[in-house]
């Protein structure tokens, strides 16, 4: 990758590289006496051992002029691999912390190792580690065939995909050692917020250099979804992390709001991290590769006009739903159940769209369980979003609200959506990118389908049946008008689905380790003498992204 | 207005600002008049802060993730506050940076729970839930115990506290640590510049059952037997909310 760089750009790696080991040093000096210092070195040293790899290839020949008239897929390459293997970590610990809610007693007693901590490890593993990566790699990817234009150079993109991954590593160990804000889905500490954001910097910037050079006269569907997705993200992420450090060597942070109006922003940044992170990315995704594998054009373009702008303007306002009966004012709960609701129009529109635009190529859904992958995640995104609309209506949750149901609704959407779309879009990406003629084994990605399909099948039943059991139970009067149920009864009624969800857990990840397994194998098939992809270049004058306006 | 679209999707920078435009309505909408309103928070004259060993054992809380199994938010529904107590308002987590109101109920909710238990029962459920409630599925947390609490830069805690608006005194925040100590150690001279500072109410014990040493779990257990009682407000206020 060193080899890559321009002259100019190994400099400026050099520089970065430079920074941060001072940076590192300084915390670590700082915070000797912290945990923050441990953190410090972890910089300090992925910095050296970048350094050191710049040192060993600075005198490589620099890259010939011809890089220019090829799309720059490495860093997607990377990003792909990095997916995959932040994935099975994500969901080993999902199953882990499945199980010990069902056995507590498994565990040891290590602090590091207690549910409390895990767990943010499983979501920031699967959000951000499984989920940010493969938007990355896939942003990298599209925005390129979409705009025709190579990205603008070659060191921010591993700026931004390393620097990227420097960041879930310092989420997750922190959590292992007890650092965390505790806001769901915000739980870095301001040192390692500070640095998303400066990657997150250079991320929209590539996005815009390159949509700035592009040779399509027109900004592609797809894109708008990743850019709403760097955009709101970047807004989300600022103001709902706002804090005061205790000082510099200290990890520790106080928020800046507190009570009902750091609820309300942690839940406005919690629903849009949902909202943008989950789903506008993903839908970026989707409107590229679905198309795509299909052979066939979005169906209604206007339909994505619609969905696109009723989605970025109204989830904005749904984040009260999350704090329904709560001391939160009345008139912010009505106005996020109301925005909550009609947003059910513009997700199923997006839905819809994906449906039909398969439409004439329902035999390769049969045959191809990539495209198979990717026609369940649209129908789970349907499923997903209609019952939460559902759930944001006042009454429904004051069933729903605290119990197992809100679990059920989230893997629908997690595992169903977000990590079929991603499989599906992986699978068709990886040949294309390693221009192999195939995937080492179809018979695999049935096998990875299936599993798949039970596991969600399984988890999110069992999440359902639970949920709604516990709401019931907590509300149930007998007849002398006293609660029938101590909190110690609806627990234990709770026992057989977390060994149920915990299975199906087990059965999705099995498939996610079996599609480690199947693209690094694709990768490491021979490379074929010719190869069909002369095609993909920049500024050329093949059909870039499937045709939007088709369809019309 | 597909027209107006066709031309937006040719401009990178106008279609960047659209989305910004766009998405920054509703949050803005929502958020901004709660600071400004006063009616959002109710007034509480009696509310106290929290002592640095309470702020100490909150952190272990954060730290260790309670959250993600407790709640502390009593909703305005007529089962949970006769199973709770009176619904929460919103004064109640006014000092509460970040709020740990919750989203899941694993456990039951620990708004009101001081005071609910003896500390003994407290510090033995903590070091191993199972001890005293067989059905339960909580973590056991015994190195609480064998943890002792760093105290020394607890007045950099509450300075910062003061930052972010609340209004801790120079005294209070130059005795931080002491006071940490004085707190669970009662019949000292610490303990009784706990109560001068934090006033009389306030809860001195000896929480891990032991004199001298502070541990991890005599904050949190000073911390979980102030949970429902900063203020008095919501058994003052009329619960006409409850649906
Ligand atoms: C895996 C989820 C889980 C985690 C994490 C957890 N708890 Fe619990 N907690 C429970 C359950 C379930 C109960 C009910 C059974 C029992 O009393 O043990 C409970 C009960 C309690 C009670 C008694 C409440 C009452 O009204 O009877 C307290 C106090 C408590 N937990 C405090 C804590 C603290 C403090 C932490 C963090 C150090 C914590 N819990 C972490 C699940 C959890
Ligand atoms: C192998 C599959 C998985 C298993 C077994 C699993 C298991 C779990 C468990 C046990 C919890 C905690 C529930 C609780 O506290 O009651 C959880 C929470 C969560 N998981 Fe997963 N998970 C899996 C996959 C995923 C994936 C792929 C994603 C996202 C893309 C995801 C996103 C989340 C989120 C966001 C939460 C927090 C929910 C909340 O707080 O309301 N999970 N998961
Ligand atoms: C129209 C679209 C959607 C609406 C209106 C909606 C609504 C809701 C509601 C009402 C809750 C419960 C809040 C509570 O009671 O605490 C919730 C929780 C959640 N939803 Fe959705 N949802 C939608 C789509 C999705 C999708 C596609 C995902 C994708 C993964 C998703 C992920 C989540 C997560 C992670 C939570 C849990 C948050 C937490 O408590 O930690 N939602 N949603």
């Amino acid at each position: 990758m060193i080899s890559q760089l321009t002259g100019n750009e190994r400099v400026l790696a050099a520089f970065t590289f430079l920074i941060l080991v001072c940076v590192g040093v300084a915390m670590a000096a700082a915070g000797r006496d912290d945990l923050i210092g441990t953190h410090g070195w972890v910089i300090a040293v992925s910095a050296i051992a970048g350094a050191v790899a710049l040192l060993r290839s600075y005198d490589a020949p620099e890259p010939s002029a011809t890089r220019l008239s090829e799309y720059y897929d490495d860093p997607s390459k990377v990003g792909i691999i990095l997916t995959l293997i932040w994935g099975v970590i994500g969901m080993l610990v999902g199953v882990w912390v499945a199980a010990l809610l069902a056995w507590p007693e498994l565990t040891i007693d290590a602090a590091w190792a207690s549910f409390g901590r895990l767990r943010p490890i499983h979501t920031s593993g699967v959000i951000f580690g499984f989920g940010g990566n493969a938007l990355i790699a896939t942003s990298f990817h599209v925005l390129q065939r979409t705009t025709r234009a190579r990205l603008p150079d070659q060191f921010s993109p591993w700026f931004v995909l390393l620097g990227y991954n420097l960041f879930c590593v310092l989420a997750a160990s922190g959590y292992l050692m007890g650092i965390t804000q505790s806001k769901e889905y915000a739980e870095p500490e301001w040192y390692a917020d500070i640095w998303l954001v400066v990657v997150w910097v250079v991320y929209f910037s590539i996005y815009l250099r390159t949509l700035l050079r592009r040779k399509e006269p027109h900004i592609y569907v797809a894109n708008w979804y990743y850019m709403a997705f760097i955009l709101v993200v970047a807004l989300l992420h600022i103001i709902n992390n706002l804090a005061v450090p205790i000082s510099f060597g200290h990890a520790k942070s106080y928020s800046l709001f507190s009570g009902v109006q750091d609820a309300m922003t942690q839940w406005w940044y919690g629903h849009n991290a949902v909202a943008f992170f989950l789903t506008a990315g993903f839908l970026g995704m989707m409107y590229y590769y679905l198309p795509k594998r299909a052979g066939r054009p979005i169906y209604s373009y206007r339909t994505s006009i619609i969905s696109f702008w009723g989605i970025t303007f109204m989830y904005m306002w749904a984040g009260s739903h999350h704090l329904h009966y709560t001391a939160l004012p009345h008139w912010v709960q009505s106005l996020g159940m109301a925005f909550s609701v009609v947003l059910l129009v513009p997700s199923w529109a997006s839905a819809g769209n994906a449906l039909l635009t398969l439409n004439g190529a329902w035999h390769k859904v049969r045959d191809d369980a990539v495209l198979r992958f990717m026609m369940l995640a649209a129908i789970f995104y349907g499923l997903a979003t209609f019952e939460g609309s559902f759930m944001a209506i006042r009454a429904v949750n004051s069933l729903s609200h605290y119990t197992d149901w809100t679990i059920g609704h989230v893997h629908a959407g997690a595992l169903g959506w977000v990590a079929m779309i991603t499989y599906g879009s992986l699978y068709a990406l990886t040949p294309w990118l390693w221009k192999r003629p195939a995937l080492y084994s179809a018979k695999l990605v049935e096998w990875h389908f299936w599993l798949a399909l039970s596991g969600t099948i399984v988890y999110v039943f069992a999440m359902w049946n639970s949920g709604v059991i516990q709401g019931l139970m907590w509300r149930t009067y007998n007849d002398s008008g006293t609660l029938s149920y101590s909190f110690v009864d609806s627990l234990v009624a709770m026992q057989p689905y977390y060994i149920a969800r915990a299975f199906g857990g087990l059965l999705f990840l099995s498939g996610a380790v079996i599609a480690l397994y199947n693209i690094v194998m694709t990768i490491r098939l021979p490379v074929p003498v010719s190869s069909d992809s002369a095609s993909d270049i920049p500024l050329g004058l093949q059909p870039a992204a499937p045709v939007a306006l088709a369809g019309e | 207005m597909f027209n107006f679209h066709y031309r937006l999707e040719r401009n990178a920078i106008g279609f960047v600002l659209a989305i910004i435009v766009v998405a920054s309505i509703g949050g803005f909408i929502e958020i901004a008049p709660l600071f400004t309103i006063d009616e959002t928070v109710e007034k509480a004259p009696d509310m106290r802060v929290y002592t640095p060993l309470e702020v100490a054992g909150r952190n272990i809380y954060i730290r260790e993730g309670c959250y993600a199994c407790h709640s502390q938010m009593i909703r305005t529904l007529r089962d949970e506050v006769e199973r709770y107590g009176p619904y929460s308002l919103a004064v109640e987590s006014k000092y509460d940076h970040p709020m740990l109101w919750g989203s899941k109920r694993t456990g039951p909710d620990l708004a009101r729970v001081g005071g609910k238990y003896s500390d003994d029962w407290m510090t033995a459920h903590l070091n191993n839930p199972r001890d005293v409630v067989p059905e339960s599925n909580m973590p056991a947390y015994r190195w609480l115990l064998r943890n002792q609490l760093e105290t020394g830069d607890l007045g950099e805690h509450l300075a910062a506290l003061r930052a972010v608006g609340v209004p801790y005194t120079d005294d209070m925040i130059a005795n931080a640590p002491k006071d940490a100590v004085g707190q669970a150690n009662p019949d000292t001279d610490l303990a009784t510049g706990v109560l001068e500072r934090y006033g009389e109410k306030t809860d001195v014990s000896l929480f891990d059952g032991n004199q001298g040493s502070v541990t991890e779990m005599d904050a949190l257990v000073a911390y979980l037997q102030v949970l429902g009682h900063l203020t008095d407000a919501a058994h003052t206020t009329p619960q006409n909310e409850v649906e």
